[in-house]
């Protein structure tokens, strides 16, 4: 599992790749957050088009990620959801919680 | 590889990099078992839970406390038994992960995952210490569900 990173304009778009569980990039994916919200990005967008799977660990990790980031006045959104990981944001019922989108400059004009 | 008459006994050490390796033996497994994708994913992703809760709180991350998996068929069924030697808990005192006041929680979700992927999951506890989740899915096709009603128009 890695995460790239890039800026399109104020909007930070990590990109996770693989598979993001516990002890395989569930720390990875705080951290990326965490240096997003450090270096003072406000908007951040989580491409997941290359995610494999995300456990429950790792939907922990989004949360807690979710909340950091909106309590520091930022926005978190997500971009193009698998079938895997959206089946997975159905059944914890965080589907409700997050924006979603499936169009990278979509996902950018909205923040 | 699982079948009728021999089943799959790993014992691994409270570390949670073990996760993946229980994870691999059951994918492998279940490919050779050529059960689909999607469901060999559903699976790995319960038992990978289980595996997860029976180090971090069962064995509380112990690395002299083992956490046993035994990988089983049972007619058309997958049996997966996953023990630890923690000091149990009540399922039934768990709170819901998707009660609007616990949504954002960061944890507290595995029990949900294997719930939603797997056919059953049962508990059983031993007065001596441990627990033992057994996680069951049916692969192949589903049971055949009660007829539906007749809609046939006629004329």
């Amino acid at each position: 599992m890695k995460i790239e990173t890039r800026d399109v304009g104020e909007v930070r778009i990590l990109e996770p790749s693989g598979k993001i569980t516990i002890g395989v990039g569930d720390v990875a994916l705080r951290e990326a957050v965490h240096d997003a919200v450090q270096s003072g990005s406000k908007k951040i967008l989580v491409d997941l088009s290359d995610t494999t799977t995300m456990d429950s660990s790792a939907i922990g990790e989004l949360v807690s990620a979710y909340t950091t980031v909106t309590n520091r006045g930022g926005q978190l959104k997500l971009l193009n959801l698998p079938p895997k990981v959206a089946d997975i944001l159905q059944i914890t019922q965080l589907i409700t919680v997050f924006e979603v989108y499936d169009n990278e400059q979509e996902a950018i004009a909205s923040f | 590889m699982i079948s009728a008459e021999s089943n799959v006994h790993l014992v691994i050490g409270s570390q949670i990099e073990n996760i993946e390796l229980v994870q691999i033996v059951l994918e492998e497994s279940l490919r050779k078992l050529e059960v689909g994708d999607d469901a060999s994913h559903a699976i790995s992703l319960a038992v990978g839970e289980a595996v997860a809760n029976a180090i971090q709180h069962g064995n509380e991350r112990d690395p002299g406390k083992r956490v046993e998996v035994d990988l089983a068929l049972d007619g058309d069924d997958l049996v997966v038994k996953v023990a630890d030697e923690g000091r149990g808990f009540d399922p039934t005192q768990l709170p819901d992960p998707c009660a609007p006041d616990n949504l954002l929680q960061p944890n507290g979700r595995g029990i949900l995952f294997m719930n939603s992927y797997m056919d059953s999951i049962d508990y059983s506890f031993d007065a001596q210490g441990g627990t033992m989740v057994t996680l069951r899915k049916r692969l192949g096709a589903p049971r055949p569900e009660a007829p539906a009603a007749d809609h046939k128009e006629m004329g």
